[in-house]
């Protein structure tokens, strides 16, 4: 196999649930050696599920082994003096520490920031939180949904009249935790030329908040608009550019160029209505009077069916795409040619399919290696034959809830 | 003009991306400290200059492209010219990093495919991101936010429980430019370590299925197909959006332990609900959360947002309203971390930008310039980049290069 491209990066990760997991899987897939520090109680998306067959079991959790695969994983306890000068020893050899613990609580540890640079000047530590280390909210509790919440994401999901949307499935983790990766593979390069680490603070809900830099500030600053819901539209633009209903489902199409929107409008037969000026201005259909907009078109989406519209979209090259569930997308042709879904083995829950690499490097893989660790599965392993206890050390530790 | 700071000093990047992923990408590289050189040409400008975007109908007044590319350069180039294809291959000589979003195909038919490009310079790292990568079925399809979120199958889980899949996209391009960017800085560092340069094979709709971990899984499991579950949890409840005192006010409030569930109880002012047997623990709560969204819905609808979070998060609530781009603007905590900043713009004048999420302690992020008025540096690469002299740049000028 060719050299990976974080090949030789040792990374320690002190987190749970999506955001610090996802951050050290992402440096895991290119190479990254990750050592998963785990409470002995478990990472709590051991409990999330989903299980085969709903039956809750703690190695059989998709969401724990989705994001924990190409880890190796010990069991420990850092609030515990034993617990931590463990930690404080693996950090030794480390690059980067991954935590997601609070500002406050690892100031009570004693292994805040500036105690840790002062031990070891090399290290990288990426700190996820939900607002972030500084600012009046740093101690704030926050959740997935208080991250879209607080970056501004679900007050723009939604249909106007009623409640804002949260983006599903732990968006806003999975972004900060690719956010989080980012910035560490930044810390690195600017290592190589200081030679010295340096605290990534990453503020979750921020992340989501400069997302939208690119389309809701400027209209709340230029038109002073607070942003608003639009259902299944984009407010601004040129028409169409929306999700719609179809005979079995729904389609996305947007037709940003004029020659798209001739194309459509041909595949449609050039209806009567085109000729009329008040559905020639596209920025008015879409800004003025898209429910009159989307009543000429409906019909005959209605009349097909994805797959049929999706064909005819594609021969006719017009933006139209099937919105696809989550069976169709994991059966998709085109991800199957592209080998994109994997499987991989696991000794509790068995073979399984698993997403796959969002990038594809022509000198260095991308690669599903290791399933996800059982609980406490390495603890001999680096314990022992790492840090130089014996095996019978082990059941004290454990009993002392240490490990 | 470009002063060296930040951890990527002294690499230039040849910037062929437009609308927001691409731009997206070479934006953070910039405000890392990378000379960011964006090409365009004169007949197709980059879309967000255009249209709706522009404040004041011309090229250069667009707030939304100056955010996306903030300390950007830029050369206006004809890339139909022979003598303009020439000085991109004299500027990617002499830089470190090529990214692009154009369709498959449109760089090798200009005649600047990565074959060609890595004669000139080896050493190169290229990235091309497009809708639905560079093999494949659907490869030369073309595709916006919208589109590649329909496809990637996260589209049909984002909505009502009761709705259709709403449409998603301030966040979706941004999500793909980061992902991107850590695509881009895995292979620098690569490079920084080995010599080696590399392509990168980017697909924006894999980029966006990459984060359906456990959707992906339940259906490996159970081959059972994620539905729309509007601000619902698989497991926390109370897990809502609760409407406030001013109109379009919302608190978002998510309830994950038993401690939260007793210290809401005591804020709503119902220690009886705390001893209730019926929300006696998480599972009671999510069978009865119907019944818990009406009771909050009560308290909350009597309050302002803020001071509703204030009251949870004393009591270690997860509360935190649903924040508008007004409310994003105005954040005190959000001010307090600095996060907007103003950058001057000869068109806008004081504009109000936002700094990246992830905070480097030693090598931070930094704003230098304004996005770059339409071939508004032409002078600078031409001549003090590619050392051109005044003659030669009047010849090529005749010859239309720049138009």
């Amino acid at each position: 196999m060719s050299r990976m491209a974080l090949e030789g990066v040792k990374v320690i990760e002190w987190g749970e649930y999506v955001s610090a997991p996802f951050c050290a899987r992402t440096l895991a897939d290119m190479g990254a050696d990750v050592l998963k520090v785990e409470h002995p109680r478990g990472d709590r998306s051991r409990r999330h599920g989903p299980f085969p067959g709903d039956v809750p079991h703690r190695e059989q959790s998709g969401l724990y082994l989705a994001l924990n695969a190409n880890k190796r994983g010990i069991t420990l306890n850092p609030s515990k003096a034993t617990g931590r000068a463990i930690l404080l020893r693996l950090l030794e050899s480390a690059d980067v520490l991954v935590e997601d613990q609070g500002a406050s609580f690892v100031d009570g540890l004693g292994l805040d920031y500036v105690s840790l640079k002062e031990r070891f000047p090399r290290l990288i530590v990426a700190s996820l939180t939900p607002y972030g280390r500084t600012g009046p909210y740093r101690d704030y509790k926050g959740h997935d949904l208080s991250a879209n919440a607080a970056g501004g994401i679900s007050f723009g999901n939604g249909t106007p009249q009623r409640e804002p949307l949260v983006v599903p499935a732990a968006q806003v983790s999975f972004m900060a935790g690719l956010g989080a990766a980012l910035a560490t593979v930044m810390a690195l390069v600017a290592r190589e030329a200081t030679g010295r680490g340096q605290l990534v603070d990453v503020a979750e809900a921020q992340v989501v908040g400069v997302l939208l830099t690119g389309y809701h500030l400027p209209t709340y600053i230029y038109k002073g608009i607070p942003g608003y819901r639009a259902g299944n539209r984009f407010r601004l633009g040129l028409y169409p550019n929306c999700v719609l209903p179809c005979k079995d489902g729904y389609v996305c199409i947007n037709c940003p160029q004029m020659e798209q929107y001739q194309r459509f409008l041909a595949l449609l037969g050039n209806p009567e209505w085109t000729n009329n000026p008040r559905y020639r201005d596209r920025r008015a259909m879409t800004e003025q009077y898209p429910d009159e907009a989307e009543g000429l078109i409906i019909p005959w989406f209605m009349e097909h069916t994805k797959e049929e519209i999706f064909a005819l979209c594609r021969e006719h090259r017009i933006p139209c795409v099937p919105v696809q569930t989550i069976q169709e997308v994991v059966h998709d042709e085109h991800l199957a040619s592209r080998s994109y879904f994997q499987e991989l083995g696991h000794p509790d829950a068995g073979r399984l399919t698993y997403p796959g690499p969002p990038y594809r490097f022509s000198a260095t893989p991308w690669g599903l290696r290791l399933p996800a660790p059982t609980l406490g599965q390495h603890n001999r392993e680096v314990l022992c034959d790492l840090l130089g206890y014996i095996p019978d050390d082990l059941p004290r530790l454990r009993a002392a809830g240490v490990i | 003009m470009q002063e060296g700071s930040g951890p990527l000093a002294g690499v230039r990047v040849v910037d062929f991306t437009w609308a927001l992923a691409g731009p997206g990408c070479t934006l953070f590289l910039g405000m890392l400290g990378a000379e960011v050189i964006k090409v365009e040409t004169a007949q197709y400008p980059d879309a967000m200059r255009r249209g709706a975007y522009s404040v004041s109908g011309d090229l250069d007044s667009s707030p939304t492209f100056n955010s996306a590319n903030l300390n950007k350069l830029g050369l206006r180039l004809n890339l139909r010219r022979p003598e303009g294809v020439q000085i991109i291959k004299r500027l990617v000589a002499v830089s470190d990093v090529v990214v692009e979003n154009f369709r498959l195909g449109v760089m090798d038919r200009i005649g600047l495919g990565y074959q060609v490009l890595r004669q000139v310079n080896p050493t190169l790292v290229m990235a091309s991101s497009c809708a639905f990568g560079s093999t494949g079925p659907w490869r030369e399809l073309a595709g916006y936010a919208n589109v590649f979120n329909a496809m990637s199958g996260m589209g049909s889980i984002t909505g009502y429980q009761d709705g259709p899949p709403t449409e998603l996209r301030d966040s979706i391009d941004m999500r793909v430019g980061t992902n991107l960017t850590f695509a881009v800085l895995a292979a620098l560092y690569h490079r920084q370590r080995t010599g080696v340069g590399q392509y990168i094979d980017h697909a924006a709709a894999e980029a966006i299925t990459r984060h359906l971990g456990d959707a992906v899984m339940d259906y490996a499991m159970n081959q059972r197909v994620t539905p729309r579950r509007g601000n619902r949890d698989p497991l926390m409840a109370p897990h809502g959006c609760y409407p406030c005192k001013e109109n379009d006010t919302w608190l978002s409030l998510a309830v994950g332990t038993d401690d939260e569930w007793r210290a809401l109880c005591l804020v709503l002012g119902r220690p009886d609900l705390a001893a209730d047997p019926r929300f006696a623990d998480g599972a009671a709560r999510w069978a009865q959360q119907a019944e818990l969204d009406s009771i909050i819905g009560a308290w909350t609808c009597q309050r302002d947002a803020r001071q509703a979070m204030q009251e949870l998060q004393e009591a270690g609530v997860a509360a935190i309203p649903s924040f508008s781009a007004k409310d994003l603007f105005e954040d005190p905590h959000l001010r307090a971390r600095g996060v907007w900043q103003d950058v001057e713009h000869p068109k806008l004048g004081t504009t109000h930008v936002q700094v990246p999420p992830w905070r480097l302690s030693a090598t931070p992020a930094s704003v230098r310039r304004h996005g770059p008025l339409l071939g508004g540096d032409n002078d600078y690469v031409l001549c003090q980049v590619l050392g051109m002299g005044a003659g030669e740049v009047e010849r090529l000028a005749g010859q239309q290069v720049f138009e």
